[in-house]
């Protein structure tokens, strides 16, 4: 009983973030990327078209869809630019989800609808310079004073945090010592513009240029006690499974790339002409463009896998992890091999594969590093 | 307020588009089918003269079962219900003939304003609105780039190739829109979901009390006798710079009588 056709409602938008990207972002993009800005009124377009409520209930301003239809929005609009789908990932899977998982009702009615709209973002603050992937390592402080926690420290990496529609930066924080001795970790609503929350200017990056991505730091910034986002004490395990769902979409993210690659190579390869033929003509070039649609194929099942477990309420940490790791790193495949279709042209930051190659390469990274992956995975069978 | 939009699928402009050989008619069922281009432009004006004034839009269609993907488009972008006009024996009809569908099924129904694309990018008639006009007994308002509805008057700029006129009927009237109009919106997720539950309406034509032998291929007052492909695009023409490269260009435009 094996069904992975989408189903009408989602193709249909599908189809219509195909031409919103196709339409709208494609013919565009390529100056934010150079320009290193943040294209606030396509986010806000994005917005309308109720991407950022995709995985919400009405009641809270979402479009009633599920996680799954997020993905495939998140695939159709990687196959034309990462910056806009990881501003659309992170916004909803790291800004979004922790208030709607484990926030109060009244931190629900008060963030979400914005947030749902797309005319608010919200960000993650979990990464620190001294640390990524062991997050537990969080040196950020915050102890409750008056009613209010008072927040001390830094944070880096933070993908929406200082773009002009920036609401909110949830940031994990030490709030104690656990029985065991071990770090009490809470996770903590900081709105935008709060005195003693400062953001630092956007990192030079390799890719990702049109997204948001900053420093920030935290001295004495003092917030209202009921912003801790669900229990203290248990913010690290909360933003773990917020972590385990965010795979399946940085998964799709990747899916999207792999797939925008083999859609410019086989355009290219058919209007290139070198020794006097079309270079698609060479099988040398066919068979690169068919290994990069057999890489992109079957990421896209591993994605749908770990989607579909997540939505029957079975465990699955393990597929996540296994789409994660296998679709970033056949996306920087692909965009390897797209570069190589292209010859110098691909090297041109104006031809979308130019930006494919730089936005693969954190894939690999973000969210998890390929080797944290391959050791949850290893974990799941009980190794280590 | 009560809006008809009239809504046409087309193969899309954008891939290969064929006739099939066996009857020299548009080979809809292998096409890749979307809404025609410049009924989007006509939906959205609807939907806008709904927002600024109340009322309804429906959706009519004449077209084959696989029309309802154009329906639902129009209704996931906000149009409120839809009739599908949909028997095999419409199959192979010309303009005239269809103009007689469509005329008949808006006959059932209740509308103050019908708007419909100023042509399809497929037959390419651009006729419908004068035919509907004459058969419904009420004004045409063709080639609209801006539409105003004031009290019981439509008035529109009716775009021409110098610049615009401006004409105004009373209302029910029929207006065609060019794309110049507006900026069709996309559906939105919460559209696609609430698209399910709106009300399509399917009809045949002993339903509209139509005589099936009087429409389609056999009857039709215009026949395709025989098609081709268009000819390959030729080299064009290299100008060599030899100092007096621009001077050749001119040249070249000025034959051409393009400057
Ligand atoms: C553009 C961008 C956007 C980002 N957005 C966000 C955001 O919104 N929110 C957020 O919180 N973070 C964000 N990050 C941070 C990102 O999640 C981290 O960079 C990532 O988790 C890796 O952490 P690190 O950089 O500290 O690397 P480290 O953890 O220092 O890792 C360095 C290397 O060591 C390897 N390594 C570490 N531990 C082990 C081990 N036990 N066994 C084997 N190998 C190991 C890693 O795999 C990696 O190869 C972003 C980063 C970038 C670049
Ligand atoms: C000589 C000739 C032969 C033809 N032969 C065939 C044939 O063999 N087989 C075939 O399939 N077609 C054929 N056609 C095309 C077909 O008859 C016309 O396309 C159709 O009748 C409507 O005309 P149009 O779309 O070109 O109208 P236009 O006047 O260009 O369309 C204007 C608008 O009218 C509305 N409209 C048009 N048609 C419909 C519809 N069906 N339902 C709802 N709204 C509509 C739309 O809003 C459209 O934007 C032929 C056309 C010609 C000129």
């Amino acid at each position: 009983m094996l069904d992975y056709r989408l189903d009408e409602e989602t193709e249909a938008l599908r189809k219509v973030v195909r031409e919103f990207a196709v339409e709208v972002i494609a013919p565009q993009i390529g100056g934010f990327y150079e320009r290193d800005e943040f294209p606030t009124d396509i986010v806000r377009q994005m917005g309308e078209l109720g991407l950022f409520g995709l995985p919400f209930p009405e009641e809270y301003g979402g479009s009633g869809g599920d996680y799954f239809t997020l993905c495939v929005a998140l695939e159709e609009l990687a196959r034309v630019d990462s910056s806009v789908a990881i501003t659309l990932e992170a916004g909803v899977s790291l800004g979004a989800m922790p208030i709607f998982r484990f926030g109060t009702e009244e931190q629900k009615h008060q963030w979400l609808p914005r947030l749902c709209a797309g005319e608010a973002l919200g960000a993650f603050g979990l990464t620190e310079a001294g640390g990524g992937s062991d997050a537990g390592a969080t040196k950020t402080t915050a102890r409750l004073e008056d009613g209010e926690w008072v927040i001390n420290g830094s944070k880096a990496f933070i993908t929406n945090s200082g773009t002009e529609i920036t609401d909110l930066v949830i940031v994990t924080a030490v709030t104690g010592t656990k029985a065991d001795g071990g770090k009490e970790i809470s996770a903590i609503i900081v709105p935008s513009g709060t005195p003693g929350f400062a953001v630092g200017k956007r990192y030079a990056k390799v890719g990702w240029n049109a997204s948001d991505t900053r420093e920030l730091s935290f001295s004495d910034c003092r917030v209202p006690a009921e912003n801790l986002v669900g229990e203290r004490g248990r913010g690290y395990a909360q933003f773990l499974s917020i972590l385990d769902e965010g795979r399946i979409a940085i998964s799709a993210l990747a899916v999207g790339l792999a797939q925008g690659c083999v859609d410019e190579s086989v355009k290219y390869a058919g209007e290139r002409e070198a020794f006097g033929q079309p270079i698609g003509r060479n099988q040398a070039v066919q068979f690169m463009i068919a290994d990069m649609e057999v890489r992109a194929s079957t990421a896209r099942l591993a994605y749908y896998r770990a989607a579909e477990k997540m939505l029957r309420g079975e465990p699955f940490k393990r597929e996540a992890s296994i789409a994660k790791l296998y679709s970033s790193e056949m996306a920087m495949e692909n965009a390897r091999y797209a570069t190589q279709v292209h010859g110098g042209y691909g090297f041109m930051t104006e031809f979308p594969v130019g930006r494919f190659y730089r936005d693969a390469k954190i894939l690999e990274i973000g969210e998890g590093t390929s080797e944290v992956q391959r050791m949850l995975i290893a974990r799941s069978l009980g190794l280590g | 307020m009560n809006i008809v939009v009239l809504v046409k699928q087309v193969p899309d402009s954008g891939s290969e588009r064929k006739l099939d050989p066996s009857d020299n008619t548009v080979a809809r069922a292998t096409a890749d089918n979307v809404i025609n281009e410049m009924d989007e432009y006509a939906i959205e004006e609807a939907l806008t003269v709904k927002e600024a004034q109340g009322g309804e839009v429906t959706v009519l269609t004449v077209g084959p079962d696989t029309a309802t993907d154009a329906i639902r488009k129009a209704l996931s972008m906000g149009a409120d219900k839809a009739v599908h006009v949909s028997d095999p024996a419409i199959h192979g009809s010309c303009a005239v003939q269809t103009s007689a569908v469509i005329a008949a099924a808006l006959s059932q129904l209740e509308y103050d304003l019908v708007l419909c694309g100023a042509e399809s990018t497929d037959g390419q008639v651009s006729v419908m609105p004068a035919l509907l006009s004459e058969r419904l007994g009420i004004p045409q308002l063709s080639g609209a780039r801006k539409l105003t509805i004031e009290g019981s008057m439509a008035k529109i700029e009716r775009q021409t190739d110098g610049g615009y006129w401006e004409v105004e009927a009373p209302l029910p009237a029929i207006v065609s829109t060019w794309d110049t109009i507006n900026e069709p919106r996309y559906p939105s997720f919460k559209g696609i979901m609430a698209a399910k539950k709106k009300p399509v309406e399917t009809k045949t034509l002993a339903d509209l009390g139509i005589d099936a032998s009087t429409v389609g291929l056999a009857t039709a007052t215009s026949k395709v006798v025989d098609f081709a492909g268009r000819p390959p695009k030729g080299e064009g023409v290299k100008v060599a710079d030899e100092g007096d490269g621009a001077d050749k260009l001119v040249g070249y435009l000025a034959a051409q009588k393009i400057v």
